[in-house]
């Protein structure tokens, strides 16, 4: 029942999203508009009520885990990212490079988190995720500027594991 | 209406000048790993920094005539950051996934573990 409210929810706020313009309600939608986004949400929650909660797992309901969310976005990310930028400008104009691929054990266990994880580093200093063992999920990075051939996780990416676990597990 | 201009004019100056290096990059580094490093940090960061120009212009023009399009073009801006900000580091993993399943080994490395993984 849960995944359908949810998926109901989430369908009809795009809709809202993407159809805003003018109309009598709020100065956005009209009559018109929400009745069919209704009828429209309800058919798609009806068909796709099993794609949000396929492990029947409900922690990502919790609003401050995306309260949580939102800060890591804006902080720390941001500022790796802004880091990562300068970064890539100083080796696109020196040309010094030293690459390699090194493998991490971040100790994440959801699939949400390490994929969280692996998106965060491919924005950030230096470093691009290429593939991953999904039997204990180690991720093999590749970094740009190698410094030491068994880099710890700290190295790779600083605190993220701990912000995505506080986030996604 | 002139504040918004002038921070119009730096998101868009800060957009096109990464943009502007993620293309160098492409031309300058020698594998597709170095070239996918310089392909998405530079013109994720460029495109959200232009996007955020595409805000502030939305913003200017609604606080100047009020029109509701103007609100609407804000908003999907913002959806389409969002999507940008999701998907191009998916895409780059993919690129990068698929670029060494298929053999193609990174230049001038002083390491590789994912070929002594041999994952399958």
């Amino acid at each position: 029942m849960i995944d359908f409210i949810v998926t109901f929810f989430l369908s009809i706020l795009t809709y809202l999203i993407l159809t805003a313009s003018q109309g009598k309600i709020w100065g956005l939608w009209s009559v018109f508009e929400i009745i069919t986004g209704i009828i429209l949400s309800l058919i798609v929650a009806f068909i796709a009520n099993k794609v949000l909660f396929q492990k029947r797992t409900y922690r990502m309901l919790n609003p401050l885990r995306w309260v949580i969310f939102l800060i890591y976005l804006i902080g720390p990310f941001f500022w790796a990212m802004a880091k990562a930028n300068i970064d890539v400008a100083y080796r696109v104009i020196t040309g010094k490079i030293n690459p390699g691929i090194v493998k991490i054990s971040p100790g994440l266990k959801t699939d949400l988190g390490i994929t969280l994880l692996a998106d965060s580093i491919t924005l950030t200093p230096g470093t691009l995720s290429v593939d991953i063992d999904e039997k204990n999920n180690d991720l093999y990075i590749h970094w740009i500027n190698v410094t030491t051939l068994k880099p710890t996780t700290h190295h790779i990416c600083s605190n993220f594991p701990q912000w995505i676990r506080r986030i996604a597990e | 209406m002139g504040i918004w201009l002038i921070i119009l004019y730096i998101f868009l100056g800060i957009g096109v000048f990464f943009n502007c290096l993620g293309s160098v990059g492409l031309l300058r580094f020698p594998d597709v790993y170095t070239r996918l490093h310089a392909a998405t940090k530079a013109t994720t960061f460029g495109s959200i920094f232009t996007s955020l120009a595409v805000i502030a212009y939305s913003f200017s023009r609604w606080n100047a005539c009020g029109d509701s399009k103007f609100r609407v073009l804000a908003l999907h801006t913002i959806v389409a950051l969002v999507c940008l900000v999701i998907t191009n580091p998916t895409g780059a993993h993919a690129i990068a996934r698929a670029a060494h399943r298929s053999g193609i080994m990174p230049k001038q490395a002083v390491i590789d573990e994912l070929k002594e993984a041999k994952l399958k």
